[in-house]
C-alpha cells in the first residue's frame, strides 16, 4: 500500500497537472475565438474571402493604362430565396485599369409590403479584391423598397492598375440580403 | 456509495468486490467497470450508427426515391457521422485506454476516479439528447456532421439541442483526456520510463493533448453558430458582416486533429498484438513513438486540405498540399515498422492478428487515396465526390474500428477470464474483411466518376457500383452480430483464459489474472 506522504505528493501532483490541463482547455477555447480576428487580417492582407473595401474617399486620379483591357462580370443572388427581383443591367464590361466606370443593378421589392435589403459584394478572384475601387456603390447603405418598388442602383468603380498581370477577368458579385425584422 | 455497498466494504475490508445491482455500474470510480461501460456504450452506438448507415445504403441500393424522403436521408448521412464518431470510435478508444492504461502502467487506477464516472455518464444523456432531434418537429440535423452555416442554421428545433449534445461530447472527451494525462504522467510504476512505456500508452498520452487542444475549438466553432442564429451576432452571417468560409477554417482546425485523435489510439492497439503473434518485439519502438509525436504535430498544419475549392491563393494550396503529404512520412515508417515486426516472425493468426494484419493493408489504401486527395489540382475533381467516402471510410473502418475489434478480441480473455470462440472469430473476421471492401472499394470508381456525396438518388451510370456497394454493406453490418455474440458468450463463459493467454504476449497486463482482481497493482509492480 501506498505511504500517507506518497499519497499526498500524488494528490498535490495531480491537482497541478489538472490545473495546468484546464488552463490549456480554457486558453484553446479562447483561440477558437482569437481565430476571428485573425481570419479578417489574414483576408484583408491576402484577399483570401474576396471583400472588398469601403468607399474609397479621396480618389486620387490614376494613370489609366489604355493598353490593358479586363473584363468585368457581374453577378446578382439572393439570399434564402427573398422575394426580389435582382439584376445586373450588363453582364459584362470592357475597362481599362485606372479608369473610372459606372453601372448599375436593377432591384425590385415582389412583395405587398416595404422591406429593407442590403447587398454584400464579394470580389473573385480574392487576389484582385482589394485593387477593387468603388467610389459609389448602393452596397454602402441600407436600400428601403415600398410595396412593388424597383429601383436602379448605381456602382461607380475603377480596377487599379496594379492588378496582377495574369488577371483578366475579375467578377464582382453582390448578394442580397432581407434585413429587416422579418428577414432570416 | 449506497448502505449496501458499505457493507460490502466493511466484510471484505481491504480487497474488496464491485458493489451488486445497478450501483454499481452508477457510481463506480473502478477503472475497469468504467471501461466496461464505455466499451458496452460505444458498441451500442456502433449499432444504431451502423443501422443508419443501412437505411443510407437501402436508398442508393437503386436509382430514385424508394424507401425514405430525401430530407430524413440526410439526416441520416448528418447523424451517422456524428453517432459514429463521438459515440462508437472515440469512446471506444477511452474505454479501451480506461481498462488498459492503468493496468500497462502497473498504476491501481485512473489518477481522478470520480472524474472518470462523470466523463462516462455525460455520454448517454449527450446521445439521448442527439438522437431525440429525429422525433422533433422539423426532424434531426441533416445538413452534414461538419454543420457548415449557412445551411446547419435552417435545422428546426432541433438545432439548440445538437449543439448542447456536441458540448456535452465535448466535455465528456476532455475530462477523459485529462485524467489519461494524469494517469499517465503521474501514475506509472517505479521504473517505468517513458520510453518503457507499450505503445498504446504512448500513443493515448499524444491523443489527449490533441483533444484538450481541439475540443474546445470545436465547443467555440458551434458556440459562433448558436449565437449566430439566436442572438443576432454575424461570425458566419454575410449580411452582418462576417463570413461562412471562416467556419470551415475553425472546424477543420478542430476536424483534421480530430481524424488523428480516432486513428492514433490505434496505431497503439495494433503495435501491441503485432509483436505478440510475431513473437518477435515492435521494430523502431522509439521511431514508432517520434512518428506518432510528429504526426500529431503536423495535423495542426493541415487543415485546409478539407476546404481547396472555397478559393484559396495559390501559395495557401501549395502549402496545404505539401504539409499534407509531408504527414505520409511518419505514418510509412509506421507501416515499415509493422511490416519489419512481422519479417521473419513466427507467426500465427488468431483473429486479432487477422484483423491487425487487415488494418496494416486496408489503412494503407485509405492513406494512399488521402495522398491523391492532398494533391490540390487533382482535389477540385475529387472534392464532396465519393472518393472521399471511400477515402474516409477506409481509414476508418477496416483502421479504427478494425483496430478496436482486434483489440477486444486481444483483451476479452485478459478481461473476462475466458477465450472466445476462435471459430467464430475467424468468421466474423473474413466476412468482415470481404464486406467492407465489397462496401467500400467500388465507392472509389463511383467518386473518380463524378458521383457527388450526401445524395439520395444519382445518374443512372452509378447504379451497378452502388449496388455492389449496399449488397457489401449488408454483409459487412450484418457479420457484426457475430461480433457482439462472441462477445456476450465470452462475458458469459467459456474455455478458461490464462493468465498470459497469448503465448508471445508480453506486459504489465499478462502478468495479472485472467480475468483480473477488481483492484490491481494496489502495490506498484517493480519494472526493470
Amino acid at each position: 500500500m501506498m505511504t500517507e506522504s506518497r499519497k499526498s505528493d500524488l494528490a498535490a501532483a495531480n491537482r497541478r497537472l489538472v490545473w495546468r490541463l484546464l488552463l490549456l482547455t480554457t486558453a484553446m477555447f479562447g483561440f477558437g475565438f482569437a481565430m476571428v480576428p485573425i481570419y479578417d487580417v489574414l483576408c484583408e492582407v491576402t484577399g483570401l474571402n474576396g471583400k472588398t473595401g469601403g468607399r474609397v474617399v479621396a480618389a486620387q486620379p490614376m494613370q489609366v493604362d489604355a493598353s490593358r483591357t479586363v473584363t468585368v462580370e457581374f453577378v446578382a443572388n439572393l439570399n434564402l430565396g427573398a422575394p426580389w427581383e435582382f439584376a445586373p443591367s450588363v453582364a459584362r464590361m470592357q475597362v481599362h485599369p485606372g479608369q473610372f466606370y459606372q453601372t448599375h443593378f436593377r432591384a425590385k421589392n415582389l412583395a405587398s409590403q416595404p422591406m429593407t435589403g442590403q447587398a454584400i459584394p464579394s470580389v473573385a478572384p480574392g487576389l484582385a479584391a482589394s485593387h477593387f475601387q468603388k467610389i459609389e456603390c448602393f452596397c454602402f447603405n441600407h436600400q428601403r423598397f415600398q410595396a412593388g418598388e424597383g429601383k436602379e442602383m448605381p456602382v461607380t468603380f475603377r480596377i487599379d492598375p496594379d492588378l496582377p498581370s495574369e488577371v483578366r477577368t475579375v467578377t464582382l458579385s453582390y448578394t442580397f440580403f432581407r434585413i429587416d425584422d422579418a428577414g432570416g | 456509495m449506497s448502505a449496501a455497498s458499505h457493507a460490502t466494504d466493511h466484510d471484505h475490508d481491504h480487497d474488496h468486490g464491485p458493489a451488486q445491482g445497478l450501483s454499481r455500474w452508477l457510481l463506480t470510480t473502478n477503472h475497469k467497470d468504467i471501461g466496461t461501460l464505455y466499451l458496452l456504450f460505444s458498441l451500442t452506438m456502433f449499432f444504431i450508427g451502423g443501422s443508419m448507415a443501412l437505411v443510407i445504403r437501402a436508398e442508393l441500393f437503386q436509382p430514385g426515391l424508394q424507401i425514405v424522403d430525401p430530407y430524413f436521408f440526410n439526416q441520416m448521412t448528418t447523424l451517422h457521422a456524428l453517432v459514429m464518431i463521438f459515440g462508437a470510435v472515440m469512446p471506444a478508444f477511452v474505454g479501451l485506454a480506461n481498462w488498459l492504461i492503468p493496468m500497462m502502467i502497473g498504476a491501481p487506477d485512473m489518477a481522478l476516479p470520480r472524474m472518470n464516472n462523470w466523463s462516462f455518464w455525460i455520454m448517454p444523456f449527450a446521445f439521448t439528447l442527439l438522437l431525440s432531434t429525429l422525433f422533433m418537429p422539423g426532424g434531426g440535423p441533416a445538413g452534414g456532421w461538419t454543420l457548415y452555416p449557412p445551411l446547419v442554421l435552417q435545422t428546426g428545433q432541433a438545432f439548440p439541442f445538437v449543439i448542447l449534445a456536441i458540448h456535452m461530447m465535448g466535455v465528456s472527451s476532455i475530462m477523459g483526456a485529462i485524467n489519461i494525462i494524469a494517469t499517465i504522467l503521474n501514475l506509472r510504476a517505479p521504473g517505468m520510463t517513458l520510453m518503457k512505456m507499450p505503445l498504446f500508452v504512448w500513443t493515448w498520452l499524444i491523443t489527449a493533448f490533441l483533444l484538450i487542444a481541439v475540443m474546445p475549438v470545436l465547443a467555440g466553432a458551434v458556440t459562433m453558430l448558436l449565437t449566430d442564429k439566436f442572438f443576432g451576432t454575424s461570425f458566419f452571417n454575410a449580411a452582418g458582416g462576417g463570413d461562412p468560409v471562416m467556419f470551415q477554417h475553425i472546424f477543420w482546425f478542430f476536424g483534421h486533429p480530430e481524424v488523428y485523435i480516432m486513428i492514433l489510439p490505434a496505431f497503439g492497439i495494433i503495435s501491441q498484438i503485432i509483436p505478440t503473434f510475431a513473437r518477435k518485439p515492435l521494430f523502431g519502438y522509439a521511431s514508432m513513438v517520434y512518428a506518432t509525436a510528429s504526426i500529431a504535430f503536423l495535423s495542426f498544419l493541415v487543415w485546409a486540405h478539407h476546404m481547396f475549392t472555397v478559393g484559396m491563393p495559390l501559395r495557401g494550396e501549395l502549402f496545404f498540399m505539401y504539409a499534407t503529404m509531408l504527414i505520409a512520412v511518419p505514418t510509412g515508417v509506421k507501416v515499415f515498422n509493422w511490416i519489419s515486426t512481422m519479417w521473419h516472425g513466427a507467426m500465427t493468426f488468431e483473429t486479432p492478428m487477422l484483423f491487425s494484419i487487415a488494418f496494416v493493408v486496408l489503412f494503407t489504401i485509405g492513406g494512399f487515396s488521402g495522398l491523391m486527395l492532398a494533391i490540390a489540382p487533382a482535389d477540385f475533381q475529387y472534392h464532396d465526390t465519393y472518393f472521399v467516402v471511400a477515402h474516409f471510410h477506409y481509414v476508418l473502418v477496416p483502421g479504427a474500428v478494425f483496430s478496436i475489434i482486434a483489440a477486444a478480441y486481444y483483451w476479452l480473455p485478459k478481461w473476462t477470464g475466458h477465450m472466445y470462440d476462435e471459430k467464430l472469430g475467424q468468421l466474423h473476421f473474413w466476412l468482415s474483411v470481404i464486406g467492407v471492401n465489397v462496401l467500400f472499394f467500388p465507392q472509389h470508381f463511383l467518386g473518380l466518376a463524378g458521383m457527388p456525396r450526401r445524395i439520395p438518388d444519382y445518374a443512372l451510370q452509378f447504379a451497378e457500383f452502388n449496388m455492389v456497394s449496399t449488397i457489401g454493406a449488408f454483409l459487412f453490418g450484418f457479420s457484426q452480430l457475430l461480433f457482439a455474440y462472441n462477445v456476450i458468450q465470452t462475458i458469459r463463459g467459456g474455455a478458461k483464459a490464462t493468465d498470459q493467454v497469448w503465448e508471445g504476449a508480453h506486459g504489465l497486463e499478462w502478468t495479472l489474472s485472467s480475468p483480473p482482481p477488481y483492484h490491481t497493482f494496489t502495490t506498484a509492480p517493480e519494472v526493470k
